[in-house]
């Protein structure tokens, strides 16, 4: 690796705190990302030559802050602060700081970072923007790739989410325990759109790099929060879907099903350090939505053949997820345990009563084609088909779905 | 002699880093490994999961507390190490330079080892 590619990801694994500290420091957004900007500028000079800090966080904070106020001094034509070389030593300039720097501190600063691009006005696309250029640091012309979207457009959509936040009057005190995990739970929400994003649309690296990035977000938040069983679940959840990330698509960008897939092809050290979390997680004996679909996931990882899946097991657990969030997606998935365990006429009559509400939903006609395929009811599997391909939302949901219906009408036609 | 090399490095920046970049870093790395293993001086080496994965028991109360994450916060963590069999503390460091040398940073400190009880177990394999 060369130095400049260490000091991008030294300056990536600092850049949450970095930013909460200067946020909290200039109460300004703008200010407080051009003043990581220009301490991220100088570290690109000064590290390769003095080596890197024993602490960059505490340096870019440091730095970033002397360049913001550098600049309001300029303004007022008063003398500027001393040049970074002579403060390049972390290890002088952290007492002054050790106040800043504090566990608590630093906790409530990359929260507040986070929380601030949850802003319950702000659309999905927007939150996920926001927290992508702001926490993560990704160019907006990188953010635009994942999304399909002009860079400009997406210029404009961060800039009008900025503008909205800036209203929003997020308070910069430390927030009390109920405070605080309530903007957990808002963030936990919003790192797992990231990774949804990512994930939804999988193949394409700009969409793989999303899960990666929400991974990284749900490390970070499972560092401040070491004994939340809910982010132990929620990065549990992540890293044991993106494991099957390469075995999700053919080599035709098609979706391949989870029963259909190479599990040879699985990551194994991303499915460990899941399996890692959720032991973990279950010693605390507090359940949640996250952990719970992390154990539906880890079921699914720990089968290594599709025929060895425990499905009594993992209906249980929708079961379990159903009641505590009842969702008709949630039904819907469960049916597909249902079918394996009582047949697929169960799991027909437990999807019926959900098409007034998934009626614009791909996949609800596509679970449900399948099942009619199963008990021969081809007419109504292929109605079910093809109105899944009418609502699919991208081309491989599509292409997925008319690979069923091909595959049935060549059996048909081979009867 | 007997020396764990145990490499220390701040896990938030090495977990930053790209699979491309990752597997960059391993690849070099690989090739160390191989050449002191020909050379005789290479035994077991690990990585470790970020310290999220650890869990700490601490034996200051009966019974012991079950803690989630790493025994301290520290600015660097341990990641992984290697253990070699040579003859001195000068080898070592020998040693201890060429892994430092294909790691982007990092503090690498070589511990002799007191205790060795090699894995018993007949054709052990991590699971």
């Amino acid at each position: 690796m060369t130095d400049l590619a260490w000091i991008g990801a030294a300056l990536a694994a600092a850049r949450p705190q970095a930013v909460g500290a200067l946020l909290r420091y200039f109460r300004d957004l703008d200010r407080a990302e051009e003043a990581f900007q220009e301490a991220a500028l100088r570290a690109m000079k000064n590290w390769p030559q003095n080596g890197p800090p024993r602490d960059p966080a505490a340096w870019l904070i440091l730095v970033g802050r002397n360049a913001g106020l550098d600049g309001v001094r300029k303004q007022a034509r008063t003398v500027a602060l001393p040049e970074e070389d002579s403060i390049s030593d972390v290890e002088d300039v952290e007492a002054p700081l050790a106040e800043r720097l504090d566990g608590s501190h630093y906790r409530d600063d990359v929260l507040r970072l986070l929380f601030i691009c949850c802003h319950p006005d702000l659309p999905a696309t927007q939150q996920i923007a926001l927290a992508l250029r702001i926490v993560s640091g990704l160019t907006v012309k990188q953010i635009a790739r994942a999304f399909l979207v002009s860079e400009a457009a997406m210029e404009q959509r961060i800039t009008r989410a900025k503008q909205r936040v800036a209203r929003a009057d997020v308070p910069f005190e430390a927030p009390g325990p109920v405070e605080r995990s309530q903007r957990l739970a808002a963030v936990m929400a919003m790192v797992y759109l990231v990774f949804n994003e990512g994930y939804s649309a999988g193949d394409g690296e700009a969409r793989a790099a999303l899960c990666d990035e929400a991974i990284r977000l749900g490390r970070l938040l499972l560092r401040l929060f070491q004994t939340e069983p809910e982010v132990m679940g929620l990065t549990a959840l992540m890293l044991l879907q993106h494991a099957r990330a390469h075995a999700r698509f053919d080599a035709g960008g098609e979706i391949v099903l989870l029963e259909d897939q190479d599990r040879a092809q699985w990551d194994g050290e991303l499915i460990g350090e899941g399996l890692a979390l959720m032991d973990k997680a279950m010693r605390h004996n507090r359940p949640g939505p996250y952990q719970i679909q992390a154990a539906i996931a880890a079921t699914h990882a720990r089968a290594a053949r599709a025929a060895d899946t425990d499905w009594a097991g993992i209906d249980a657990l929708y079961a379990a997820l159903e009641r505590m969030q009842p969702s008709p997606v949630i039904t819907l998935n469960r049916a597909v345990a249902t079918a394996k365990l009582h047949g697929p006429e169960a799991a027909l009559a437990m999807i019926a009563p959900l098409e007034k509400v998934l009626g614009g939903y791909f996949n609800f006609y596509g679970v449900r084609g399948a099942f009619q395929l199963q008990l021969g009811r081809s007419a109504e599997a292929r109605a079910d088909f093809n109105r899944a391909i009418a609502l699919a939302n991208t081309p491989a949901e599509a292409a997925h779905i008319r690979r069923h219906l091909d595959r049935h009408l060549l059996e048909a036609q081979t009867r | 002699m007997l020396y764990a090399i145990l490499c220390y490095h701040d896990e938030n920046t090495v977990w930053s880093w790209s699979k491309e970049e990752d597997a960059a870093v391993m690849d070099k790395i690989g090739a160390v490994r191989s050449r002191l293993t020909a050379q005789g001086k290479l035994g077991a080496s690990l990585r470790l999961m970020p310290t999220t994965a650890a869990t700490t028991l601490r034996k200051n109360q009966d019974p012991p507390l079950v803690i989630d994450g790493p025994f301290a916060e520290t600015k660097e963590q341990l990641l992984g190490f290697y253990i070699l069999d040579v003859e001195n503390l000068e080898a070592a460091l020998d040693a201890a330079r060429e892994i430092a040398a294909v790691n982007p940073g990092g503090a690498f400190e070589i511990r002799p080892i007191a205790l060795f009880n090699p894995d018993a177990r007949k054709g052990a394999q991590p699971a």
